[in-house]
């Protein structure tokens, strides 16, 4: 392993670690989904580029197909995480504010004073 | 139609292994393929068969908003949740932007967009009007009517030249 791999890993690792604190530091479950969707995200893209650059450097050094493989692959896996991880998060907030979990500590929530105006059910 | 080519060529890079492809892989893709858009065009209340997306010019521009303002956005927004994570300083809260964009592609990316970059959140989209109206949840408010500028930037021009 060459040293831009490990320094890739690190980044990675430091912001997935990141993200998992947010869990503990903030208040509700949108502050929470910011941590968790954002930092992890980018750590995992970091850490997928590790395995790029990884295979990379084998497929230079050796030359076998299969390194390509991995590469090409794992390029697709971040377009995946990329779109699956922002909808995901978009759902669980949705979720959260139709079945009444409010923002905590907001200073405002125009989406239930719009839903209120409609005569809707969320509070 | 995107679907179609998008699934075929997902399925080739998945099934490449270096060397040349199999005919038969490329049965299997068509076939495949053919599966999904079918089966999206059933789910898609627009229903078209429209060879709008696979124009170039929009694909070359997509490419240059991936890899121009949205991963800059996208690394201003880690440092900046990741600072707010060890500080503990924040003021969220709920606000409502009037994006502007009519095509639902348009609003899926923009919705996408605003979730991976700073401090914000899309919650809840309303596209019973004319145009989409974003709820989206912001760490920090620092105003409670917002333009649209203010809460994600250029991403909404770049959303309506990539898909409207």
């Amino acid at each position: 392993m060459s040293t831009a791999v490990i320094i890739l890993l690190g980044i990675g690792v430091a912001f997935n670690f990141l993200g998992t604190v947010a869990l503990y530091r903030f208040p509700d479950v949108y502050t929470r989904l910011h941590g968790t969707t954002k930092c992890t995200t980018f750590g995992s893209i970091f850490t997928s580029a590790a395995v790029v650059v990884f295979a990379l450097e084998r497929y230079f050094a050796t030359g076998e197909g299969r390194f390509t493989t991995l590469t090409v692959h794992v390029i697709i896996a971040i377009f995946a995480l990329l779109i699956s991880n922002a909808t995901g998060a978009h759902a669980i907030a949705r979720s959260a504010h139709r079945s009444g979990v409010m923002p905590k500590y907001a200073v405002v929530d125009r989406l239930a004073e719009d839903h209120r105006k409609k005569g809707g059910v969320s509070a | 139609m995107v679907i179609f080519v998008l699934s075929v060529a997902t399925y080739l890079l998945l099934a490449w292994s270096g060397g040349g492809i199999d005919p038969i892989e490329v049965g299997i893709a068509v076939a495949l393929g053919g599966v999904m858009a079918g089966l999206a065009r059933a789910w898609n209340p627009e229903r078209s068969w429209t060879l709008a997306g696979l124009n170039p010019l929009r694909w070359i521009t997509f490419i240059l908003y991936l890899f121009l303002p949205f991963l800059w956005g996208m690394i201003k927004a880690n440092f900046d949740v990741a600072f707010r994570v060890i500080t503990g300083k924040i003021r969220p809260g709920i606000v409502r932007i009037d994006s502007g964009l009519k095509g639902s592609l348009a609003q899926t990316m923009l919705a996408n967009s605003i979730t991976l970059t700073p401090g914000t959140l899309t919650v809840d989209v309303d596209d019973s009007g004319e145009t989409g109206i974003f709820y989206v949840h912001w760490i920090n408010v620092t105003d409670e009517n917002p333009p649209e500028q203010k809460v994600y930037g250029s991403f909404g021009k770049w959303a309506r030249r990539v898909a409207e």
